[in-house]
């Protein structure tokens, strides 16, 4: 009974999580973008700009609102499945929680507003502020949340008093733990890997149907600057992150890469099926050597292996291993696309070479899964605990029995599966009219601040007392 | 320095569920009367707050996660003891956020579904927000500074009087909300509505104030009854607050007479303060009803300084702009309002 009362909490957390950071992981870096654009827009005055804002603020608006009411379930979430997780962190980590709310969400919720309805009620520039300010919303909501997760994978300035409650001692050892400016800058950059890819997919998408269209022609360049840039750096962050779970998580490491034994001179395994219950990899395909160079540097260091861990420290490790493989393939794809368009870009026109428009619209969800997949290495590598080293999972979990949690857990599947769904219909849709067709209705409705009315009071201004 | 942090934090956190219930109350109260609107003016309805109702609703992520912040062991109770009605705010929440988007988006069908599911949305998360409400003031069963009582505790004659109450309540905020921000015969329809909602108010305001009397001893003291007797002095300290509600009332009642546009929203947020307030001084000290005092739920004093110093330079400057905001978009919605759509 209370096993299945933890499982199921374990699936509900894991679900709605991977849910929620599906959209943040777009829309951090899509708020930037809108930013750009709209700065590009105001100083050139060229319209392709403020056509490509108009565009993608529809978009923005359509993840970010599914960003919101997915993220305000994790609020409380915790505190009714992981109660007990709940008062033991509350104490340390409580008040980054707090931050994330206070210098974050209001933030980006209340200057979302403007972003999105304040176009003839503020001035350009004022608008321009709100945009930017939501950007930055986002960039401080990813630095508290991040600050929270390091704490949790390597919990530092905090003591344990006789009664086993945690007591913080030093705020900047539990803000900074020693992996977040690591993972801070590898979960900013997976964000805006992950809309470039997007925003690069839904250019191609158009471009091949009218390769004459200027706006995904901009888009387009714009998209392959930021990914040509950001996925070798995203390689360097991983690499340095990875190097750090071996000092910080050597459990975790060993998961990841599937060593079972602790030796100098790892192979690294590019496929192998793990085997949790015999201590060892079946199907193994494997480079001598490169398994210590990739995770300590140095081919002759000694990389610990799962047997040193008790069989009940030990994380799942297949799913680890896979996860980790598919996140780093995904961003060896990321590269490859990045240099061929940028080659493109040298040499010709990559607008017109259709064979790397369909591979870039290929590549347009690679984001997301590349991220999803990243938490799961972060998240199911961190096991058996739920803070490292502190308190395990499964002494975390509230006392909530296993009939309500599978109702709302079936809940939670039902309603995201509709609400995925058609948030992704309309997304597509929009992408598929594209941005040269923003609104034909547009002028009828409203008036963005492109068109030549824009600053003109209206009736209902006229009226306001 | 001695400053009592765990008092300051209460309050700070009372404030924001204040904030969050007047705030969020009246959108959601749109959402209520969505069903007696017709299709033209659900849109302008919804305009009045599309612009809003974000930063309204992170007031309750505030109330979440300031109770996981300053008050962990309440945090860690009500959560599981209320799982079913918290759960089910939540999924409906869900639901009308994404319609502010979505009705937009959708073609025929779709517009009708999502319009369907704000109002849905809005009437479920009213509900069981009322049912928290009711489940926490009737108070939890504890063993051991956890929860011990069972699923469904929450479910009583009480907390079904809360959730009507309160979707009596927040339909008035939206009704006067309408009535403040829309013009013409949607502005005459929604003072029609108030003046329904505000005599369903005052009903189940009375109604559910009894019925509060009854839940727990200590409150029943509180208001000066206690073992049969009757303590005047105690009931007079406290009347001022069922004052205020009553104020609050006749304001409503008066200004939609007068055909008023601001004020019977302002009467219904008095009325609504009343009546927080009347239940705090029912509870307090309690954070879990009747058996955990704010103080037992509270973090260390360092933790709760901390907090402290964030949250003095970020709540200012969070009531700051959204103030500015609110009066960016000051004024009536019109049948043709400015987004980027």
């Amino acid at each position: 009974m209370h096993f299945d009362a933890l499982l199921l909490s374990r699936l509900q957390f894991g679900f709605t999580i991977a849910f929620h950071i599906i959209f943040p992981s777009f829309t951090i870096g899509l708020a930037s973008y809108l930013a750009v654009l709209e700065g590009l827009w105001l100083t050139t005055k060229n319209a392709v700009f403020r056509d490509l804002y108009l565009f993608w603020i529809k978009i923005f608006a359509i993840s970010f609102g599914m960003g919101v009411v997915s993220g305000v379930v994790l609020s409380y979430e915790i505190g009714a499945n992981w109660s007990v997780y709940s008062t033991v962190a509350s104490p340390v980590i409580g008040p980054l929680f707090a931050f994330e709310v206070l210098a974050a969400f209001f933030m980006e919720a209340s200057f979302l507003g403007v972003m999105l309805f304040g176009w003839r009620k503020v001035g350009p520039r004022l608008h321009l502020l709100a945009t930017a300010l939501v950007a930055v919303g986002t960039l401080v909501s990813a630095f508290w949340i991040i600050s929270a997760n390091s704490w949790m994978q390597h919990p530092t300035g905090f003591t344990r008093l006789a009664d086993g409650s945690l007591r913080a001692v030093d705020w900047m050892a539990v803000i900074f733990s020693p992996s977040f400016p690591y993972r801070f800058v590898h979960m900013v950059l997976a964000a805006y890997l992950t809309t470039s890819l997007v925003v690069g997919a839904a250019s191609a998408w158009r471009l091949l149907r009218d390769p004459e269209e200027d706006e995904s022609c901009v888009a387009l360049k714009m998209a392959i600057g930021m990914f040509a840039i950001a996925a070798p750096l995203q390689l360097v962050a991983g690499d340095l992150s990875g190097k750090q779970v071996e000092q910080l998580q050597p459990a975790k490491l060993a998961a990841i890469e599937a060593f079972w034994e602790t030796r100098t001179e790892q192979p690294f395994h590019v496929v192998a099926i793990p085997d949790r219950t015999q201590a060892t990899n079946h199907f193994v395909v494997s480079i001598p050597k490169l398994g210590s160079w990739i995770t300590a540097g140095r081919t002759d260091a000694e990389v610990k292996g799962l047997k040193d861990f008790a069989p009940e420290d030990r994380p799942p490790v297949w799913l680890v291993f896979w996860a980790f493989r598919v996140m780093v393939g995904l961003g060896l794809a990321m590269i490859g696309l990045g240099l061929w368009g940028g080659y493109l870009c040298w040499r010709s026109e990559p607008a017109h070479a259709r064979w790397f428009l369909r591979a870039m619209v290929a590549m347009g969800p690679a984001g997301f899964v590349a991220v999803v997949a990243g938490w799961i290495v972060a998240e199911v590598g961190r096991q058996p605990y739920v803070i490292y080293g502190v308190l395990r999972t499964a002494d975390a979990v509230s006392p909530v029995g296993a009939g309500v949690v599978s109702a709302s857990l079936l809940g939670f599947m039902v309603i995201y599966a509709i609400i995925f769904s058609v948030g992704a219909l309309y997304i597509l849709r929009l992408i598929g009219r594209g941005p040269s067709h923003v609104e034909p209705e547009a002028p009828r409705r409203g008036r963005p601040p492109g068109y030549a009315l824009a600053a003109a009071p209206d009736e209902s201004e006229a009226a306001a007392p | 320095m001695s400053l009592d942090l765990p008092l300051i934090w209460a309050t700070i956190l009372a404030i924001a569920v204040l904030m969050y219930v007047m705030l969020d109350g009246f959108d959601l109260g749109i959402g209520i009367l969505f069903p007696f609107a017709a299709p033209a003016e659900r849109d302008v309805m919804m305009e009045t707050v599309a612009p809003i109702w974000d930063g309204n609703e992170t007031w309750l992520v505030l109330g979440g996660g300031g109770l996981f912040a300053a008050f962990p062991r309440a945090y860690a109770v009500l959560m599981p003891g209320l799982y079913i009605p918290i759960l089910l705010m939540l999924m409906a929440l869900i639901f009308r956020g994404v319609a502010f988007e979505f009705r937009l988006s959708g073609r025929r069908r779709g517009k009708r579904f999502w319009t369907a599911a704000f109002a849905g949305g809005s009437i479920t998360a009213t509900i069981a927000q009322g049912l928290v409400l009711g489940g926490f003031v009737q108070g939890l069963i504890l063993k051991g500074g956890q929860f011990a009582g069972g699923p469904f505790d929450w479910l009583t004659g009480y907390s079904l009087l809360t959730a009507a109450g309160l979707m009596a309540g927040y339909a008035l905020l939206g009704a006067t909300w309408l009535v403040w921000r829309t013009q013409g015969e949607l502005h005459d329809k929604a003072a029609r509505a108030a003046a329904i909602a505000v005599a369903a108010v005052a009903v189940m305001l009375a109604i559910v104030s009894g019925a509060t009397l009854l839940v727990h001893p200590l409150v029943a003291a509180r208001w000066g009854f206690q073992h049969g007797t009757f303590d005047l002095v105690r009931l007079a300290r406290l009347l001022p607050i069922p004052m205020l509600g009553a104020v609050g009332l006749a304001v409503i009642a008066l200004a939609l007479r007068r055909r008023s546009q601001v004020l019977p929203f302002l009467g219904t947020l008095l009325v609504f303060l009343s009546g927080y307030l009347g239940l705090a001084a029912s509870f307090f000290p309690y954070v879990a009803p009747y058996q955990m005092t704010y103080r037992q739920a509270a973090n260390p004093d360092n933790t709760l300084a901390l907090l402290l110093g964030g949250a003095a330079i970020l709540l200012p400057a969070i009531l700051g702009y959204s103030l500015w905001v609110y009066w960016i978009f000051r004024g009536k919605v019109g049948a043709d309002a400015a987004a980027y759509h």
